[in-house]
């Protein structure tokens, strides 16, 4: 299980000859440790936000709004510490795979980063432009992250795409999706 | 029977032209979803929860059954053509199935598969009815103590069973319950880590939980280590069956279910291990071990008829007991919750048109499966063919549709990126999806159940455990806690299934 994971990592730089490369390695190798400190950070937020509630006297029942909260944040920093030790003694959560994942190249950022990119700007666009505009750009921009390039037929696909969803949704299924300036003019 | 009586009900429920034209519309899509790579059944409900907000709910859950059943189906088609299965539940079909498909045979492969389904679907059906309203009964008269228990049950079993790493599924679990906890709580009105903001008082809806963990995440995921050569489908005709296939079937379709219901009903991972099972049993049983491995047709029967009757047995908890033992099941139940409709014991008692209407119309999607999916295999496999980029952007683009329907605010899906990115994290370092998910779900529902039973107790633990069902649902949980203890106990015999019985995830 373990071998399966060490080609997603990229391969660590050879031999740590240097004191500051071997340190990049190391923590290459061990990089789910992020993953504690995330729980741990997780933890101390959910402990922090229900230490400092102000609780009415009069809560109802013997169990109130705090009891569970706690519990689940001491839960938590108790399993970032067992993931700790977990992943120092040299275990690794095995990367998922799938039948279009390909584990065996590095992964890939640019594309999840540009994605990530055009989905925000479909939020921030979606109330200003519309769902049929902002729609058919977060297709047409997703597809384009992913390697389509076809300048002809992918913002046509996008545009029937976006204006039929919008049909089908805010139309026959009346649930009510903004139809922005365009279907003004429409 | 009284069972009989409401079964026959359901059927006029299920057999109105609208509820008929939704299990059509089930289960053509979950064949379709089956079948395209990268989208799980799962994945696919979830992205359509949004129509729970324009249909009624008898209409809305014939047709995630039917998606449920029909991307089953679709897994097997292309594990057999393709030998990629995209559903874990298809991995088996791909082991003798894509073997058949190289020399020739795979219209038979896809004829024994598709028959497989029929039959598991219809024996693991009937189970269904026989079975659950005794469930049901058994279980009418439970309290907030007992539901806390099932509540329980499904936190640890789905931690401990599934995935590799017990540490893992907790963490995964933990999130969840985090997520849960965002808004305002049920109980007194108090805050709980909403940061002063308005948007998160009402709490994070569960679908875009769903849909950002699911469908975000996966689509991320993905893009991170997309496959540049897609393997080319083997081509096709329409499946039939020869007589000596026929007769070397029928017996592992009977089987299949046997195996893959009570597997279903429990919460050990969903098809994955009875598929498994069944495979190994027909080898053993078959007169032609010889051609095991290089596509012998039993081998592509028993499995797909267990999947099928574990998706049957699945339904059984998920309905009588409200507890989900597959993903697909966790989001089925988020889209009970949309409705302010709570599965267990008295929802037979409650929504009986619902419920029957429900299991009558999986009798019909079964039909329509066999119908249309015979002749249409060849119109199936032109599917994968698909481009990557569209396929992707567009799973995209309709997990936007559905976050926005929600509630109709833009800063709904900034926080369905971000759950997405936590997804996308969590299937980086091995973290189980499926725990957080039903956190998410269940977690509010068990805290009230837990302060209900301490309140009536008076803060008494003791209050947890005063009902017998509560005490043997907490043996249960001891037992799958102690499981790793007791297995080392019990070595040899299961070391077989235990190595090959998770091929992924």
């Amino acid at each position: 299980m373990t071998s399966h994971d060490n080609r997603t990592a990229e391969e660590p730089t050879g031999k740590p000859a240097a004191e500051p490369a071997g340190r990049r390695a190391w923590l290459r190798e061990h990089s789910e440790l992020g993953v504690c400190v995330l729980l741990l950070a997780l933890g101390v937020l959910v402990l922090t936000d229900a230490l400092t509630m102000d609780v009415d006297i009069s809560q109802r029942g013997p169990v109130g709004p705090r009891t569970v909260p706690i519990a689940i944040g001491i839960g938590l920093l108790l399993i970032a510490a067992l993931l700790a030790v977990d992943v120092l003694r040299g275990g690794r959560g095995e990367a998922e795979g799938g039948e279009d994942i390909d584990l065996a190249e590095p992964a890939d950022w640019r594309t999840v980063l540009l994605l990530a990119g055009v989905f925000l700007a479909t939020a921030v666009l979606i109330d200003p432009l519309g769902f049929p505009v902002a729609g058919a750009l977060l297709f047409w921009g997703a597809a384009f992250a992913l390697g389509s390039r076809r300048l002809d037929r992918d913002p046509l696909i996008a545009a029937v795409l976006s204006v039929a969803t919008y049909g089908l949704f805010n139309n026959l299924l009346g649930v009510p999706l903004p139809g922005g300036p365009l279907m003004g003019v429409l | 029977m009284n069972a009989l009586n409401s079964l026959i009900d359901g059927f006029g429920t299920a057999l109105t032209p609208i509820n008929l034209l939704w299990a059509a519309v089930g289960v053509l899509l979950g064949t379709a979803i089956g079948v395209l790579p990268g989208i799980g059944p799962a994945m696919a409900v979830a992205l359509l929860l949004p129509v729970t907000y324009g249909l009624d709910p008898t209409g809305a859950f014939i047709m995630f059954a039917g998606i449920y059943y029909g991307a089953m189906f679709g897994g097997s088609t292309t594990s057999i053509l393709l030998n990629t299965p995209g559903e874990t539940a298809a991995v088996v079909a791909a082991i003798e199935g894509h073997p058949m498909a190289k020399s020739g045979r795979g219209a038979q492969a896809l004829a024994a598969a598709a028959i497989g389904h029929f039959a598991g679907g219809l024996i693991g059906t009937i189970l269904l009815v026989a079975l659950a309203p005794t469930v049901a009964d058994l279980a009418v008269g439970i309290g907030a103590p007992d539901y806390f228990a099932i509540m329980v049950l499904a936190f640890i079993a789905v931690t401990s069973v599934l995935g590799s790493s017990r540490i893992r599924g907790l963490a995964s679990l933990l999130i969840g319950l985090t997520i849960g906890l965002v808004g305002l709580d049920q109980m007194t009105g108090q805050q709980r880590l909403t940061f002063g903001t308005l948007q998160l008082a009402d709490g994070i809806d569960v679908v875009i939980v769903a849909v950002g963990l699911f469908a975000i995440g996966e689509a991320l995921w993905i893009a991170a280590h997309l496959r540049r050569t897609t393997g080319d489908a083997i081509p096709v005709g329409r499946p039939w069956l020869g007589r000596s296939e026929l007769r070397r079937s029928w017996k592992p379709w009977l089987r299949g279910p046997v195996i893959g219901f009570p597997f279903g009903a429990i919460p050990a991972g969903g098809a994955e291990i009875p598929t498994f099972l069944s495979y190994v049993t027909e080898k053993r049983l078959s007169r032609h071990k010889n051609e095991f491995g290089k596509g012998a047709v039993e081998g592509v029967a028993g499995p797909e008829s267990a999947a099928s009757a574990s998706a049957a047995g699945t339904l059984v908890s998920m309905l009588t007991l409200g507890l989900p033992t597959t993903a697909v099941a966790a989001v089925m139940l988020a889209a009970f919750q949309q409705y302010g409709i709570q599965p267990g014991p008295l929802l037979f008692e409650r929504e009986p048109d619902l419920v029957w209407g429900l299991i009558a119309s999986l009798f019909v999607g079964m039909v329509l499966l066999l119908a249309l999916n015979l002749p249409l295999a060849p119109v199936w496999a032109k599917l994968l063919r698909i481009p990557r980029p569209y396929l992707y952007a567009g799973i995209l683009f309709f997990a936007a549709v559905g976050a926005y329907a929600v509630g109709g605010e833009a800063f709904d899906l900034v926080i369905l990126l971000v759950i997405g990115l936590i997804g996308f994290g969590m299937r980086r370092y091995g973290l189980p999806v499926l725990p957080a998910v039903i956190g998410v779900i269940l977690g509010p529902a068990a805290e009230q159940q837990l302060r209900r039973a301490l309140q009536i107790s008076d803060g008494s633990v003791t209050g947890l455990v005063n009902t017998p069902f509560s005490v043997t649902v907490y043996v249960i949980v001891a037992l799958l806690l102690a499981w790793p203890l007791l297995k080392k106990l019990l070595p040899g015999r299961r070391t077989e299934t235990a190595d090959s019985g998770q091929p992924e995830e």
